[in-house]
């Protein structure tokens, strides 16, 4: 996008207003009577429509416009606030931001059908309503003399018993106020306009200003829509109507009832900051993590030699380098809320579809991940909302019988622990069926009839692939993705999956993901010539390899750590080293999930920095490497994926056992 | 700490039934009989409003506003006249002198209080 296309920032801006829109949508789904989440939605759509035809978004603001009229109705108390309306209103949301990011893609006859519905939805109030509990909404413009304060009139107290009739919006006017030298300080040079909404009539308004009314210049009209689109210079209700050095004073001095404040839909991410492409974003990490290699040569360098100048501007290069990596780090950490959001309206669509009621609680939205993590979150998060909706919350009816509340809560957390975000999902539906898992199981050669697995174990089987295609088999299996889909982008982010469950009280999925996937702290070890990366995080701790185990070449065989045995792999037979190894091999204990391996190198290198550079599309299909790296003397070190070498490892002493 | 009204009135049963009103509704008041003597009061005190008739001996409501609006203390003090409904032209007076907000006679004790809280915002 270009940043300075007026088009483009339209865009931007429309998709936050979208964004906003669906969550006061969605909140008025809880609440339809709420009337300040009527207004912020209608404000939402007013500024679609009112930029959106600024820029050229033509179709979008003829759209915007019907619905933004129905949302007036409501606001005005012509309409009923209903779910229908919300459901329609939703459903126009997507028609708009199709119609602004994809017009091309737009359905005419959608967009009429849309437009009926939401004319349906539209429950005009009974004509016998009585008028004098109608909220009507008033525009209120007065000015004050200008020795008002000196006669002992408080303008701010005439606003206040405004706003105790019942919601207004005051907009001060500073068009009158002079330069400094001609101010007098007793003097009222500010004038004010207000959007009053109110029960009260007409008559009360004008009470108000009982004491004030013979001086002053006052004009009450009631409101219409039709005002707003329409405003004329100097007296407009809206601030984007004012003239722009007013601009700033408004900005301290629009005043809201409190009531109103508060129940303000936080604005999605608005949040003063600047705009930068993720691609400029991308560029800057490559580019640091090319300065974090530059700067391990530079290191290795300085350590062989014995100017002490070179060293020490060598180690302040490197307390620079790494700042500079973790600030960049930093600014590629999104809070997780933005993806979050989007999930309201999953679970708002699907329980409606299946005729459930659910919950949804967000918990840690202010977990903060690599943008690049929660990009590719959004769909395995989906799938298992959608899971826990399908089948693991039951319907209302199967709720009452198990003596649950008729709503089934789903709650969506985010925390950190460590180095790693930890998302769960959890709901408290029925359960997995462990009996039918473990037939299916079973039943696919998967496991033994008689083999006696723990749960967690159990549970692992859902994730393989094909377990989860065969439909209604758990409770987890899946609309189009499976599981095992799930599984595969979780641990392509270098993360785990866990799920646990209780019987009739509900499943728990948790995603355990790394922080970044940019840089990683590794462990770098020698195996014959070559050298490799272990993310340390999996590394549990290195021993050397007694002698006698080592005898039996061509083997995986079982290391004795205090008391635990621990298979392990000869990574020098696995990658054909040729080289005699050394006298010493030493074994990097390594965990992936529940199970821990041994893997046997020459030499235990060190600590190592490393910036992942992803291995080409020829060599993706190596399992036993997630990337490479470049050392600080240019070389390329690969890394090592572990849960694959594990995997493997036990893969591996099956066969042996098999054969033997 | 109360707010504090000064009431100024020549008929001592008004200025009664002012006092006890106020005071009923949690404000401290002193009383003047004319406006000379409410300005000398107005000088040694300071007053959160002022209520005053309009009709006295010695110095009238009129000139009394006038002459408090002078003094800058009172720059911005509510000042409330009493007045009747058929002296419109009075009212236009006392609003020019400076006056802030009135209140018609014969009138209810409650309203009294109703115009206090009007202009001392509560």
């Amino acid at each position: 996008m270009n940043p300075t296309n007026p088009q483009d920032i339209f865009k931007q801006e429309a998709q936050e207003l979208l964004a906003q829109l669906e969550t006061t949508l969605l909140d008025l789904d809880n609440d339809p009577g709420d009337m300040s989440l009527i207004d912020a939605a209608f404000r939402a759509l007013h500024t679609i429509k009112g930029s959106g035809s600024m820029f050229g978004f033509d179709a979008a603001a003829a759209f915007t416009h019907h619905v933004e009229t129905a949302f007036d109705q409501v606001r005005q108390g012509k309409a009923a606030p209903n779910r229908d309306l919300i459901t329609v209103a939703l459903r126009a949301r997507d028609q708009m931001r199709l119609l602004i990011e994809r017009p091309e893609e737009a359905d005419p006859a959608a967009e009429e059908a849309l437009l009926a519905s939401l004319h349906q939805s539209l429950q005009p109030i009974a004509a016998n309503a009585s008028p004098s509990s109608r909220e009507q909404t008033w525009r209120i413009n007065m000015r004050l003399p200008r020795d008002v304060m000196a006669n002992g009139t408080n303008p701010l107290l005439l606003l206040d018993e405004l706003r105790s009739l019942g919601s207004a919006t005051v907009t001060p006017l500073t068009d009158e106020i002079p330069v400094l030298q001609e101010f007098d300080p007793a003097a009222c040079y500010l004038s004010w306009d207000i959007v009053l909404k109110t029960d009260k009539p007409r008559e009360a308004i004008e009470d108000v200003f009982i004491f004030v009314r013979d001086e002053m210049q006052l004009e009450i009209t009631p409101f219409e829509s039709g005002a707003a689109q329409t405003p004329d210079p100097g007296a407009a209700p809206e601030t984007e109507g004012l003239p722009e050095k007013t601009g700033a004073v408004l900005a301290g001095k629009v005043h809201e009832t409190p009531k109103q404040e508060a129940r303000q839909p936080q604005p999605a991410a608005a949040s003063a900051s600047v705009r930068v492409t993720a691609e400029r974003l991308d560029e800057l990490m490559d580019r640091v993590g090319e300065l974090v290699i530059t700067q391990s040569r530079l290191k290795q360098i300085a350590a062989s030699s014995s100017d002490q100048q070179v060293r020490a501007v060598a180690e302040e290069i490197e307390r620079l380098a790494l700042e500079l990596r973790d600030t960049t780090m930093g600014i590629r950490m999104v809070p997780i809320g933005s993806l979050f959001g989007r999930f309201r309206r999953v679970v708002h669509d699907l329980s409606r579809d299946l005729g459930k009621q659910v919950n949804l609680t967000m918990e840690g939205e202010e977990t903060e991940l690599d943008k690049t993590v929660i990009e590719q979150l959004n769909d395995p998060l989906v799938h298992l909302i959608r899971n826990s909706i399908d089948h693991g919350i039951e319907g209302p009816d199967e709720r009452a019988a198990a003596g649950k509340a008729p709503a089934g809560q789903i709650t969506l957390s985010a925390r950190h622990a460590g180095t790693e975000v930890h998302i769960t999902i959890a709901d408290d539906g029925r359960g997995l069926n462990r009996e039918r898992i473990r037939q299916r199981a079973i039943e696919r050669g998967l496991i033994t009839a008689d083999a006696s697995i723990s749960d967690a174990e159990l549970f692992q089987v859902v994730f393989l692939p094909g377990f989860s295609t065969v439909s209604e088999v758990t409770n987890l299996s899946g609309r189009g993705v499976g599981m095992d889909v799930v599984k595969r982008t979780i641990e392509a982010l270098r993360g785990k999956i866990e799920l646990s469950s209780m019987p009739n009280l509900g499943a728990k999925v948790t995603l355990r993901l790394p922080l970044t996937l940019a840089i990683i702290d590794g462990l770098l070890v020698r195996i014959g010539q070559a050298r490799y990366v272990l993310p340390l995080s999996a590394v549990e701790e290195c021993v050397e390899l007694p002698p006698c185990d080592s005898a039996l070449p061509g083997q995986c065989s079982f290391l004795n750590i205090r008391g635990e045995l621990v298979p392990f792999l000869r990574l020098r037979e696995l990658f054909a080293a040729r080289t005699p190894p050394d006298r010493y091999q030493k074994v990097v204990v390594v965990a992936a999930g529940d199970m821990k391996a041994g893997l046997v190198v020459d030499q235990v290198i060190g600590n190592h920095q490393t910036v992942i550079k992803s291995l080409s599309k020829l060599h993706s299909g190596i399992e036993m490497f997630s990337g490479a790296t470049i050392l600080g003397d240019g070389a390329v070190a690969l890394i090592l994926d572990i849960p694959h070498l594990v995997e493997f490892g036990q893969a591996a002493e099956e066969t042996m056992r098999d054969a033997a | 700490m109360p707010k504090t009204i000064l009431a100024v009135d020549d008929s001592a049963s008004m200025r009664q039934m002012i006092k006890l009103t106020l005071r009923n509704a949690g404000y401290e008041v002193i009383e003047a009989g004319d406006g000379q003597q409410a300005l000398t009061q107005a000088r040694q005190n300071a007053f959160h409003m002022i209520l005053t008739d309009l009709n006295m001996p010695v110095m009238d409501g009129m000139v009394f506003i006038r002459e408090l609006r002078k003094l800058p203390a009172y720059m911005g003090v509510p000042i409330v006249f009493v007045t009747t409904e058929s002296d419109a032209e009075k009212k236009q007076q006392a609003k020019a002198a400076g006056a802030t907000a009135w209140i018609t006679k014969p009138f209810q004790p409650e309203q009294l209080v109703a115009v206090a809280k009007k202009v001392l915002g509560e």
